[in-house]
């Protein structure tokens, strides 16, 4: 069977990670901070996957985590997306760097 | 329960509990309902327990005279199995006859109250107060243990003072209820620490058992681990103290006299039966202790010699009505002190004399208070120099005041004759000769200043006619306890007193009788005593009947000495003086700056340390999301490089550093604080 090996799959999670980390810690804008957000959910749920597949594949676990982690990433981002509408009314725009009234 | 068969004495403990009870009501219930209702329960109360003191009194008398009979008794504390605080209701002659005193004195006051406190805002306040006050006095007398008598004596300490301090927006009332209570409970200092040494070393608290002989032969031979003194003369004095504050004996007297500033009535309660004389009570009741030990008698005498010389020549001098009543007091308990110290186991006279001047004195002194309070009433003035000739428009008191002059002045055949005779008699018996010829001068003192106080107030001539004029007789509820008073202040003297209350050899009182009684008279003890009082009497005539300018002059022959009088001595100021400069400069002051400096100022330099902690990190609070993400995110890193490195060396650096960081800080804290240079709670009070 020809294809991508296990370690394939972790090296193109782990990129998925960072790109995801990266863009958390970078981005200004809260919708996308938040799709960075979905990118680190994906790469762990790949990372599930891939280890079900290649190393425990009578294991259910492995099968089952990912479709939790997609619901709460579902039920996440409903209320990530209703914060978000709820800052925007409250100061018209997205900018986390200036959504800082916790300051102090 | 141990039932004894007489339904009075069985019902004992009723007589403090219906005066608790009516001080419960009175104070809680019928504080808004008017005079009337107050007024009457506490009477009421009071009139109650009276009736059943009289009953138990004659069932005493009559039938179990010389007996001790315990009709309640529970135990209320153990603290080990030998060592029981037992609480219960001792009857004996002298708790029987106390009740009789304190029960009927008391009730005459409350009723005489009725009139006198009429209109005053605080009524059923007042009427809640005297009741418990009286409640106190009467769980005092027939307390069956030390323990219980303590309870109670600390009590009628509170009440004492919510009393004196009745008018409380005047300050001087509330200076007074404060030494008052200070004062006594100073001394009762010296009673707890002589009534935990009884109970350590004697192993009991119940007066029954401490006094028997085998209790006092063990303490006599207990003696101190460290000093070497046997335990029995040190607690009968540290409880002589106790006594001797309650009491009001030199030095400790300085409350007594302040006490003036409650109502009258307060003041005839105090004086007459409850209060000053709980501490007499207290040395009677543990009478076979004292006898016991020399040291213990020498301090009773020596001490109510002095205080009743010392009180009778300031009361010469003073111009306040009730102060002299005040100092008078203070000289008759310190009377029935001196009395109570020259008597011993074999030869009790002095202690039968002592009981039965305490009820004598209990009449005449509340007569001469209430008659004092009548005319205080009448003219609104409290100094003597204010009144004069007030014989005309309050001719009630005026007799009956003249009654209690004669008896206290110990004129033949009133009551106070005969028991000063027989206190002088036992200390001519006791062969305390200097004491005698103390208790002669004052007799003749007593005489003196108390008919120089009744020819000011009641002859010579109006000095305000403003006063005078509208001075009138008081109500029949103020005049009717007077009259009530003035026949046992007449009558009492007759009573063959030392047949009914005595001490030594109890069970075979039958046959001791005979040579403890005091037969009769003896003349050449009595003769000169009336003698000194008719002079006393005759010098007052002569210097306040007319008034003159006499007193004057004789108080200017002796310039200085009659300053120092006048001003009682300078014992007051002798307090301020040490309280001042010693108690406060040296005691106080080193202590509230420890306070200060050292417990405050760790917890100071706690809070401050904390804020300035804070206020370094809060520039690191920026608000925003991203650089809180950054540092979890190096958090779990940092974490994981630990939990990598599996704890080792790593680990313990990173701990150290840490609280290396948090230690610096808090030495740099601590090195601002000490220069004065730290800032932030003052910070805080801004905020």
């Amino acid at each position: 069977m020809i294809g991508p090996t296990l370690s394939q799959y972790l090296v193109f999670s782990a990129l998925l990670f960072c790109f995801g980390l990266y863009g958390m810690l970078t981005r200004r804008n809260l919708i996308a901070m938040l799709m960075s957000v979905e990118l680190i959910l994906n790469a762990a749920a790949l990372n599930f996957v891939a280890f079900h597949h290649f190393l425990y594949e009578g294991d259910v676990g492995g099968a089952v985590f990912p479709v939790f982690i997609i619901a709460v990433a579902a039920a996440e981002s409903a209320i990530a997306l209703a914060i978000i509408i709820a800052l925007f009314r409250h100061k018209n725009q997205l900018d986390v760097q200036d959504a800082d009234s916790l300051k102090n | 329960m141990t039932s004894t068969g007489f339904w009075f004495i069985d019902h004992l403990w009723l007589v403090p509990l219906l005066p608790f009870l009516g001080f419960l009501v009175v104070g809680l219930f019928v504080q808004k309902s008017g005079e009337r209702p107050a007024s009457s329960l506490a009477i009421l109360a009071i009139g109650a327990s009276m009736v059943l003191s009289w009953g138990a009194g004659w069932e005493y008398f009559t039938a179990n005279l010389g007996r001790t009979l315990v009709p309640l008794k529970f135990e209320w504390l153990r603290f080990s199995p030998t060592l029981i605080g037992n609480m219960g209701v001792l009857v004996d002659n002298i708790s029987v006859l106390l009740i009789l005193v304190v029960t009927t004195i008391s009730f005459l006051i409350h009723v005489y109250s009725q009139g006198y406190m009429h209109g005053d805002p605080g009524y059923p306040r007042f009427f809640a107060c005297l009741n418990l006050f009286t409640f106190s006095m009467l769980g005092l007398v027939l307390s069956f243990s030390i323990l219980q008598i303590f309870i109670f004596w600390e009590l009628v300490g509170v009440s004492s003072f919510l009393l004196i301090g009745f008018y409380w927006n005047k300050p001087s009332a509330v200076a007074a209820c404060k030494k008052a209570f200070i004062v006594t409970r100073f001394a009762d200092l010296g009673f707890l620490l002589g009534l935990l040494v009884i109970g350590y070393y004697g192993k009991g608290f119940d007066f029954i058992y401490l006094t028997s002989p085998e209790t006092i032969k063990n303490l006599e031979q207990t003696r101190l681990p460290l000093l070497g003194v046997s335990v029995l003369p040190l607690s009968a004095i540290l409880v002589y103290a106790g006594a001797a504050g309650k009491s009001a004996m030199f030095p400790l007297h300085i409350w007594l006299p302040d006490a003036m500033e409650g109502p009258t009535p307060v003041s005839a309660l105090i004086h007459a039966a409850t209060m000053v004389v709980a501490g007499v009570y207290l040395v009677a009741r543990l009478f076979p202790l004292y006898a016991a030990t020399e040291a213990g008698l020498m301090t009773v005498m020596v001490i109510g010699a002095f205080t009743s010389l010392f009180a009778a020549v300031i009361a010469t001098t003073q111009f306040d009505i009730k102060r002299v009543l005040a100092f008078s007091t203070l000289s008759q308990l310190g009377y029935m002190m001196l009395s109570l110290g020259v008597a011993t186991m074999d030869n009790p006279l002095g202690f039968t004399a002592s009981m039965f001047h305490l009820t004598t004195h209990a009449c005449f002194k509340a007569l001469l208070f209430l008659g004092a309070g009548s005319v205080i009433h009448a003219v609104h003035s409290n100094d003597m120099r204010d009144m004069g000739g007030l014989r005309r428009p309050l001719p009630i008191t005026h007799a009956t005041f003249l009654i209690a002059c004669l008896a206290i002045a110990g004129v033949p055949p009133l009551s106070g004759f005969f028991s000063k005779d027989e206190i002088l008699a036992a200390a001519w018996n006791g062969e305390h000769y200097v004491v005698f010829a103390v208790a002669m001068l004052v007799a003749g003192l007593t005489a003196f200043y108390m008919f120089r106080l009744y020819f000011m107030t009641f002859w010579s001539y109006p000095k305000d006619m403003h006063r005078f004029e509208h001075a009138h007789e008081s109500p029949l509820s103020m005049t009717f306890p007077l009259m009530v008073l003035a026949v046992p202040s007449v009558f009492l003297g007759l009573v063959p007193f030392s047949h009914y209350v005595s001490i030594g050899q109890l069970e075979h009182h039958g046959v001791s009788i005979g040579h403890l009684e005091h037969h009769g008279i003896n003349w050449w003890i009595a003769g000169p005593a009336s003698a000194m009082g008719l002079a006393g009497i005759a010098l007052a005539f002569l210097l306040y009947f007319h008034p003159n300018g006499v007193p004057g002059k004789i108080a200017f022959a002796f310039g200085p000495l009659h300053k120092l009088v006048y001003n009682k001595f300078y014992v007051d100021e002798l307090y301020l003086f040490f309280t001042k400069s010693v108690i406060f400069r040296f005691i106080s002051a080193p202590f509230a700056w420890f306070d200060r400096h050292l417990v405050d100022g760790s917890m100071d330099w706690i809070a401050q340390t904390t804020l300035l902690a804070g206020n370094k990190v809060r520039s690191s609070v920026t608000g925003r999301l991203q650089t809180y993400l950054f540092w979890s995110i190096s958090g779990a890193v940092i974490l994981g490089a630990i939990v990598w490195q599996i704890g080792g060396t790593v680990g313990w650096t990173l701990a150290f550093t840490g609280l290396g960081l948090v230690a610096m800080m808090f030495i740099w804290q601590f090195v601002l604080q000490l220069l004065n240079r730290s800032e932030p709670l003052k910070r805080i009070k801004q905020d």
